[in-house]
């Protein structure tokens, strides 16, 4: 293989990779505070992508105001289904709150078949995001550099709130203890509400960004990209944000790789993620840089 | 009493054996393939909930262990000169091509090969908790899909298999169904059912105690995942037809729904819910069909049933966390006292 077609590879990787570390936070941020895998997150994903077709075929809105209008909204959505799915089950044991997430995303995606139907859709795409530009040797197509250098950004935000705000104090607070972050005053709802409504706007802008990179919208479309992602994050350490962008950009680079250097391989392309799952929770499950869980006896 | 109970309960399979019997006769086919259903999934609910119910361990692995059990199944009992035409992609091993077994040596043979691969994934991942025990057997399942589209010399990959005998009628798959009943029911009230209980109400405790807990909960996995694949083997028998896309997380959806709206550590919860559930999902088909009143069509909405469905279990996990039965059983003793009591008030 060529170092021109490795840089081209390695950037693909680095694309995929960035939309499943977005992905990835949302899971790691509601797992650390609440302990809940947002079995749900994948049709948020999901759904942001369907708002900017909403937004751009029904309302005419421009694409790029589309794609905002479509991220807040999304965020919308997540707090919108913590409140409702969530929020009552706090005192339950922890694998009601899964039941019903694995509810809430068949409802989500089930929804979206009845509103929009189950045939694949066209998305709009900017064209001077896939007219490839030639650096050298090396065909770059402007959208592998676009998402990541959007994700790398909406990252650095992200970063910012949470150590730099009071409500990410808050946010870490909750996730070292909930119970003492009530008795310290801590307004524990509103800052879990914030936790989802950040997690669901970067997830609605990785499904965006995917909708622009795979132009096909279909209602299933999340499932694979959310369970990939949510295993990036189990690998980086779930509860860790670094731990989740760190896990989401090596598997999008394996995965990427593994194919262009092993062809043969690319039938068992989505099983190896879960291989790699089931590896990570045998031999380390606190992945990467996550931080030990002990039960309490 | 012990007496009484056995003969009452020899009189409801006599029972059951009649109204199967009348059903052949008198039932449109439509209505026969939805009895059938119902024994099937009865089949997997108690599966499921001997897993997750009775020994507390959350396992979103049954579309993998249906899987397993249908294909082997489904090997077993074609002919050679069937899977002859039916391997396009590429020709079968011979061990595959000459494998034949009657029908009820291949339904066994799926169960035992899905509790082989309950046993292999269970004794490396039942030492996880909780919801990583379910992210991992549902990575499990996956994993049995993509190897059923990358291995079409045994399963002709993604286009799977068509023509499968239809030997499960209903007397196999009640048959099957009174088997797995009888043996849940006795397992659980046995000193292993009581282990069982131990782990899933308190694991620490149970070790404490001196319980292998490791070997318990393997063996009821392994259980679980035997009866998971002899409903899939019988469902495969029974729709005719089978592929890797069938075996996805809904079909997996669907029991877990059977379960919590039954009851968690409820067979009768089970066995209601499993009859109840599987007449309302093929009776919510309607609404995903165009309707026709007179000559105005009101046309169908796809996708409307799940909705309905998943809707359902939010809102039993949210209001109802313990299901229709809570974790009561049906018996004898309990319908003869209330029907002694009715007649009594009437005689005075």
């Amino acid at each position: 293989m060529s170092l021109a077609m490795f840089l081209q590879h390695g950037l693909n990787g680095l694309t995929l990779g960035s939309l499943y570390a977005l992905i990835a936070i949302g899971y790691t941020m509601v797992y650390g505070i609440l302990r809940l895998i947002n079995f749900a997150h994948s049709e948020i994903f999901m759904l942001g992508a369907y708002f900017v077709l909403w937004g751009t075929t029904l309302f005419f809105l421009p694409w790029y105001v589309a794609m905002v209008v479509a991220v807040v909204v999304t965020a919308g959505v997540g707090i919108l289904v913590d409140r409702v799915a969530y929020r009552p089950l706090r005192d339950a044991p922890r694998i009601s709150a899964l039941i019903s997430a694995i509810g809430v995303s068949f409802f989500l995606q089930n929804l979206t078949i009845v509103a929009f139907g189950a045939i694949p859709r066209e998305v709009y795409r900017p064209l001077w995001l896939e007219t490839p530009m030639l650096m050298g040797e090396v065909r770059v197509l402007p959208l592998t550099i676009f998402v990541p250098t959007l994700s790398f950004l909406l990252m650095l935000g992200l970063v910012w709130v949470v150590y730099r705000t009071k409500a990410g104090l808050g946010m870490r607070a909750i996730s070292k203890d909930i119970e003492t972050s009530y008795i310290m005053g801590v307004s524990v709802n509103r800052i879990i509400s914030l936790t989802f409504g950040i997690g669901s706007a970067l997830a609605a802008a990785s499904g965006i960004m995917w909708a622009l990179r795979y132009p096909q919208l279909q209602p299933v479309m999340g499932s694979i990209p959310g369970f990939k992602a949510f295993i990036a994050a189990v690998f980086g350490g779930i509860g860790s944000i670094p731990g989740a962008v760190v896990g989401g950009v090596i598997l999008g680079f394996t995965e990427i790789m593994a194919v262009a250097f092993f062809p043969d391989l690319a039938g068992y392309r989505d099983a190896f993620a879960f291989v790699l799952l089931i590896a990570i929770l045998l031999i380390k499950p606190t992945g990467l840089m996550g931080a030990k869980l002990e039960d309490k006896v | 009493m012990q007496a009484q109970r056995t003969i009452l309960n020899l009189l409801a399979a006599a029972v059951l054996g009649l109204f199967l019997w009348w059903a052949e006769g008198h039932l449109d086919g439509y209505k026969i393939q939805i009895l059938n259903l119902i024994a099937v999934n009865i089949i997997l609910a108690l599966s499921l909930n001997l897993i997750y119910g009775f020994t507390g361990m959350f396992s979103l692995g049954h579309a993998g262990f249906m899987a397993i059990g249908a294909y082997v199944c489904s090997v077993l009992i074609l002919d050679p000169a069937q899977k002859e035409m039916l391997f396009i992609l590429e020709p079968a091993y011979t061990w595959v091509q000459q494998a034949q077994a009657p029908f009820f040596v291949a339904v066994m043979a799926g169960g035992l090969a899905a509790a082989f691969f309950g046993v292999l994934v269970g004794a490396p991942l039942l030492r996880l908790g909780d919801d990583y025990l379910g992210m991992a057997t549902l990575g499990f399942a996956e994993i049995v899909r993509v190897l059923a589209i990358n291995l079409p010399r045994v399963t002709n990959g993604a286009l799977g298999f068509k023509g499968i005998p239809g030997h499960a009628n209903l007397w196999w798959n009640y048959a099957w169904c009174v088997f797995t009943l009888f043996f849940v029911v006795r397992l659980v009230a046995s000193n292993s059912g009581n282990v069982f209980k131990a782990i899933r109400d308190d694991e620490s405790a149970a070790k404490a105690m001196g319980i292998d807990v490791f070997r318990h909960k393997l063996l009821s996995f392994s259980l679980g995942a035997f009866f998971a694949g002899v409903g899939g083997a019988l469902l495969g028998s029974l729709v005719a037809t089978i592929d890797p896309k069938m075996f996805n997380f809904v079909l997996t959806f669907n029991v877990l729904m059977i379960v919590v709206t039954g009851g968690l550590g409820s067979i009768t919860g089970s066995v209601v819910a499993g009859v109840v559930i599987t007449i309302l999902l093929e009776w919510l088909r309607v609404v995903e069909n165009p309707l026709f009143i007179g000559d105005w069509e009101l046309p169908g909405i796809p996708g409307m049933r799940m909705v309905v469905f998943s809707l359902a279990l939010i809102c039993i996990i949210l209001f109802r966390r313990e299901g229709f039965m809570g974790k009561r059983e049906f018996n004898w003793g309990w319908l003869l006292r209330s029907l002694g009591n009715k007649a009594g008030r009437h005689g005075s």
